[in-house]
């Protein structure tokens, strides 16, 4: 908090991106600001009570502690980005909504349950449309070849490494 | 595992699960098992983001990234993402990938760095990372460049190595490398004034061009969103744009005309095209002034605050708000619909719109404006009153044209939202009522017809019984009528019954409280008929628990009791009085306080005609200042202690009415209605008051020395005057003679203390404690224990046995002796300022171990403060555990027993020892009460 509290960049900064159930369950959270541990589950904590209590049809962004934390509701799920007093606030919804778009194109029809199986899949993919904050990639199609693209190094790696498993295995037997 | 956790029903239950885990976990990470690691971190993220702690898997991380194949690297860099933060500095290992091959290694290096990277790493890779921005892929350019963003961040003075290499990337077609080369062309404006004119100079033009490239692009669907091609990059183009515009005419010159197209061509019927014209509209302010342009985007604004989204309705606020300073009047238009915005029923969008109404608030529509909020108070929320009403009394007391209106507007906020409204405002209010002479009878009136539909709201409550205690006969007798106002019958008693309903009322704290028994002391004197009714409402708060009331009620009953001589002579004098009080309160301690001018407070001491007064200013000024007479400050200042000055006694020990640090003012407030009736020359006191109790105030210094050098030459004739007034003749200070005491008493021991001083040597103190057994039975291995402050310094001499007979046959003593290194020293201070003159300094800071305070001096006694650190318990105390306490070279014996084994017990025995305390009060000597900072609430 201490060094970005007073951010005046005028360039659009996502601080963190935290995913929560309605239940108020974590799904995935990723800071591009240090925060500290502790501050993390207070931050989570706070925006918890002040975004799953707002009725629907509000506007999707809360005021605090001198940022903005724009939300929006799939489903059973909260996807929160905070950016700063200044950034534009329409525009991390559009980001929120690229991103969901995005999942949903590489699950096919995303659901909470996929999140959470695959949360390290919904972190990579997240890697690839942010970096630092800042707006990485603008078109889910680039996004899912990436994606796909590396998917497939770990398979390749997955494969050789069982079958050379398999050879030592028929090796010592 | 997720699925066992899942499966989980309680907290309980996942915890089990969760602590198997990690202790599987740890274990693989002993055998430094490599098969499953990367499964094995997987599941720790998965426990982390549950909230549980993982860093015991930190090394893990580094592990797999250090390890050769792209899953485990990729698994690895995630867990580094997620459990690390920049703070841990193991991320050195992480670099060496920056310079791998394939690609996508590098890639998730770039992304780590440019996620958690510390400074020091940023400036080690900045080469490194300023290479990579030329990649020849693409997509590790796009990271490279983000990256440089968060280094350039971290380290501002690298900036100039990267102006070159991120203007090549506003030539690239590539939107993601193109949108990132443009943030961090951004930044870089941002950062360095050079990187600034060299992007205006060399790439504006493109940039423009690039932006109407963009807008005329025909549909594409790998970047269409809602029909428009990549609206990301329109808002980062945008934003660029801005920043060059700002402040250089011919760039804003060269980008007018295609903000002019995206202002008027973008489609406004979803989210994406929105948020590019709320961009645009944005940069369009900023840049430089373009007159058509501006009319275009406050338009879009209008446009959008009469849009059915909410979102789109909170943007148009936030941006309006921007606005105001640039074209107030354009923004003046919408008022209407930023009113209706107030009373929006979602709060983020009534918090933006208060704000704006706020700015939007000048003279000429301040009337209608805040009629509108307060109409709309009494509907709103609860939680969102809090806001309003410091919004409508900021705006009210700024902008208010005529006192009346004021009163009236302030009337309705306090019968509406009392509870609300900060101290500062209703002190403000009192002001302002005191100084509308004219409005006195008005405003005493309204408030008596508020406070019958609105006794709820407390500060209405504080405000009406204050200014019935000032003004009761004007209510009475419908002094100063105005011609708008419906008469009302209200007798004497009626306006009794309105203080009565305020003290009893359970909901009252101990201010309000506290102001009604001045209040009823008032009222005692302006309305004879009904002087014994008011005794009797103050009688029962002799037995109040809470001191500060207390000690009111027993002063004020003594005053109506048993000194008719002088409050016969009080009532007469007590029209001139309030006049005279009100300006001297004006002048002396509300400078600024209030929209009031203000008057130079030195003059005033000197400014009352009659002849008592300067004396009686003295006597006051005594009786405030002599508990810091300080071993400099002459001897006449103890002197003056010495002899009975009652009514100065009570006047500052109502004074020390309000026991908040902020409550300065009222305890002015309190300070000038608990004396009038005591003398009439309250005037200066209040004045030289508050000046010694508020170094804030400017005229603090000028006005205590003028005052205290009048103290020093008049010295003599007050004292002759002060015999006569007092009631009783002075019996203490008459030297060093100790009395014994008993400190203790039970059925089945007694303790005796003995005082004595060495001569020459009034440090000490050697009390000689005396033990007597009451009881049958013999006491064996009797050892007794004493405990002072940290100031004082204890000797315990032996026992002469630790047998004690029985049945009183015998005794043993054991001497104590007593060091005071503050003796002579200024023991009580004056006002808020003094805690620490005791001997503990910075009280905030370090709290001893436990601290001692002198809060009233009576003939038998010292009252005492005792503040526990760690409970931050304040309590009564009577003096015997901690036997002596030295003040003026006297020793103060007190007769109460206190022993505690808990703090309810404590509880217990100050409520007992303040009970016991009331045969004393009245026969005080004088009274120092120490005004803390944090007074109990019971």
């Amino acid at each position: 908090m201490e060094e970005h509290g007073n951010t005046v960049y005028g360039n659009q900064q996502i601080q963190f991106v935290i995913l929560i159930s309605r239940q108020g369950k974590v799904r995935l959270t990723k800071w591009y600001s240090p925060y500290s541990q502790k501050e993390r589950s207070k931050i989570i904590r706070e925006l918890n009570g002040l975004i799953i209590s707002r009725a629907p049809k509000l506007c999707n962004f809360v005021e605090w502690r001198g940022f903005k934390v724009v939300y929006k509701r799939y489903a059973s799920l909260y996807f929160c980005m905070c950016n700063d007093e200044e950034d534009n606030e329409l525009e991390t919804l559009t980001i929120i909504h690229h991103y969901v778009e995005t999942l949903d194109r590489y699950f096919g029809s995303v659901c909470e349950l996929d999140l959470i199986f695959n949360f390290h899949k919904a972190y990579f993919i997240l890697d690839e449309i942010l970096l630092a904050g800042g707006l990485q990639e603008t078109s889910k199609r680039t996004t899912l070849r990436l994606i796909n693209a590396q998917e497939d190094l770990v398979e390749t790696a997955k494969m050789e490494a069982s079958s050379l498993s398999n050879i030592i295995a028929q090796a010592t037997k | 595992m997720i699925r066992a956790i899942r499966a989980c029903k309680t907290a309980a239950e996942e915890r089990a699960v969760v602590r198997k885990e990690c202790a599987a976990i740890r274990a693989a990470i002993n055998e430094n098992d490599t098969d499953y690691r990367h499964r094995n971190l997987a599941k720790l993220m998965f426990i982390h983001m549950l909230g549980y702690p993982t860093h015991f898997g930190q090394m893990e991380c580094l592990k797999l990234i250090a390890s050769p194949g792209f899953p485990e690297k990729r698994i690895g860099y995630l867990g580094l993402m997620l459990l690390l933060d920049e703070r841990q500095e193991v991320l050195m290992l992480v670099t060496n990938s920056l310079k791998q091959y394939p690609v996508y290694i590098v890639g998730l290096a770039l992304c780590a760095l440019g996620n958690i990277c510390s400074a020091e790493m940023a400036r080690d890779l900045a080469p490194e990372v300023e290479r990579l921005l030329q990649f020849r892929d693409p997509n590790i350019r796009k990271k490279a460049a983000l990256c440089s963003i968060r280094i350039l961040k971290k380290v501002p003075d690298l900036a100039e190595n990267f102006i070159n290499p991120a203007t090549a990337l506003l030539r690239e077609k590539h939107h993601g490398v193109l949108i990132t080369g443009v943030q961090l062309c951004t930044d870089l404006c941002k950062i360095s004034t050079e990187a600034l004119e060299n992007i205006r100079k060399k790439c504006t033009d493109g940039l423009v061009r690039t932006l109407k490239d963009l807008a005329n692009s025909p549909y594409s669907p790998e970047y269409d969103i809602a029909g428009i091609t990549d609206p990301f990059l329109h808002i980062r183009l945008l934003k660029l744009l801005r920043v060059l515009g700002e402040g250089d005419a011919d760039a804003s010159d060269s980008m007018n005309d295609i903000l002019a197209q995206v202002a008027t061509k973008t489609e406004s019927n979803k989210v994406a095209g929105n948020a590019i014209l709320y961009e645009c509209v944005q940069t369009i302010m900023s840049i430089e002034d373009n007159g058509g342009l501006r009319v275009l985007a406050i338009n879009i604004l209008g446009r959008f605050l009469s849009n059915r989204d909410n979102n789109i309705r909170y943007v148009a606020l936030n941006m309006l708000m921007k606005a105001v300073t640039a074209d107030g009047q354009a923004v003046q238009r919408h008022r209407a619909t930023i009113l209706e915005c107030v009373k929006d029923s979602d709060a983020s969008i009534r918090k933006r719109a208060l704000e704006l109404v706020y700015v939007l608030v000048n003279d000429t529509n301040v009337k209608p404006l805040a009629k509108e909020l307060i109409d709309y108070l009494e509907v709103s929320d609860q939680d969102f009153r809090a806001d309003l009403t410091a919004k409508i009394c900021s705006i009210v007391a700024k902008f208010s044209p005529e006192k009346i209106w004021y009163i009236d507007q302030m009337l309705k906020v306090l019968s509406e939202a009392g509870n609300f409204v900060k101290d500062e405002v209703w002190y403000a209010l009192i002001v302002v009522i005191t100084n509308a002479s004219e409005l006195h009878g008005y405003t005493v009136r309204a408030l008596y017809r508020a406070f019958q539909t609105s006794a709820e709201q407390e500060t209405l409550v504080r405000v009406t019984v204050w200014c019935i205690g000032e003004y009761g006969d004007m209510l009475v007798h419908n002094v100063g009528m105005l011609d708008i106002e419906d008469p009302i019958t209200v007798t004497e008693s009626d306006a009794v019954d309105i203080v009565e309903i305020a003290i009893n009322r359970h909901a009252s704290d101990l201010t309000t409280k506290a102001m009604a028994l001045v209040a009823l002391l008032k009222l005692s004197s302006r309305f004879p008929s009904c002087s014994e009714r008011i005794r009797e409402i103050i009688v029962q708060f002799k037995g109040s628990f809470v001191l500060e009331l207390q000690q009111r009620a027993i002063e004020f009953n003594a005053i109506i009791a048993k000194h008719q001589n002088i409050r016969s002579t009080l009532v007469e004098r007590m029209p001139v009085l309030d006049e005279a009080a009100f300006i001297g309160r004006r002048a002396g301690s509300l400078p600024g306080a209030a929209s009031t001018t203000t008057v130079p407070s030195v003059s005033l001491p000197n400014g009352v005609a009659k002849p008592v007064a300067p004396l009686v200013d003295l006597l006051d000024l005594s009786s405030d200042d002599a508990p810091a007479p300080s071993s400099s400050g002459g001897d006449f200042l103890q002197d003056l202690l010495g002899v009975d000055l009652a009514p100065a006694s009570q006047q500052s020990g109502a004074g020390q009415a309000s026991k908040s640090g902020n409550d300065v003012l009222l305890d002015l407030l309190s300070i000038g209605s608990a004396s009038a009736p005591t003398s009439s020359s309250t005037v200066d006191i209040l004045s030289s008051d508050s000046s010694n109790k508020a170094p804030v105030l400017p005229l603090d210094d000028l006005s205590s020395v003028s005052l205290s050098s009048k103290a020093s030459s008049n010295a003599a004739p007050m004292m002759d005057l002060l015999d006569g007034f007092a009631p009783s003749p002075p019996t203490e200070n008459n030297g060093p003679v100790y009395p014994s005491i008993t400190a203790f008493e039970s059925n089945s021991l007694r303790l005796t203390f003995n005082f004595s001083k060495q001569p020459g040597n009034p440090q000490t103190t050697v009390i000689q404690a005396t033990f007597t057994n009451l009881t049958s039975n013999t006491y064996t291995d009797f050892v007794f224990q004493a405990a002072v402050p940290k100031f004082l310094q204890l000797h315990l001499d032996p026992a002469s046995s630790s047998t004690l007979p029985a049945a009183g046959n015998g005794s043993i003593t054991q001497n104590l002796k007593i060091t005071n290194s503050q003796h002579g020293k200024t023991i009580f201070g004056v006002g808020h300022s003094t805690l620490s003159e005791i001997g503990h300094n910075d009280l905030d800071s370090s709290i001893p171990s436990f601290s001692l305070f002198v809060l009233c001096e009576y003939d038998y006694g010292v009252h005492l403060l005792i503040l526990f650190p760690k409970t931050f318990m304040w309590f009564m105390y009577i003096s015997t555990k901690i036997f002596v306490y030295e003040c003026q070279s006297q020793i103060l014996p007190l007769k109460a027993s206190f022993r505690c084994r808990s703090i309810e017990e404590i509880v217990c025995s100050k409520l007992y020892a303040t009970l016991n305390m009331q045969n004393y009060v009245v026969q005080r000597k004088f009274i120092r009460v120490k005004v803390c900072d944090v007074w109990p609430q019971y």
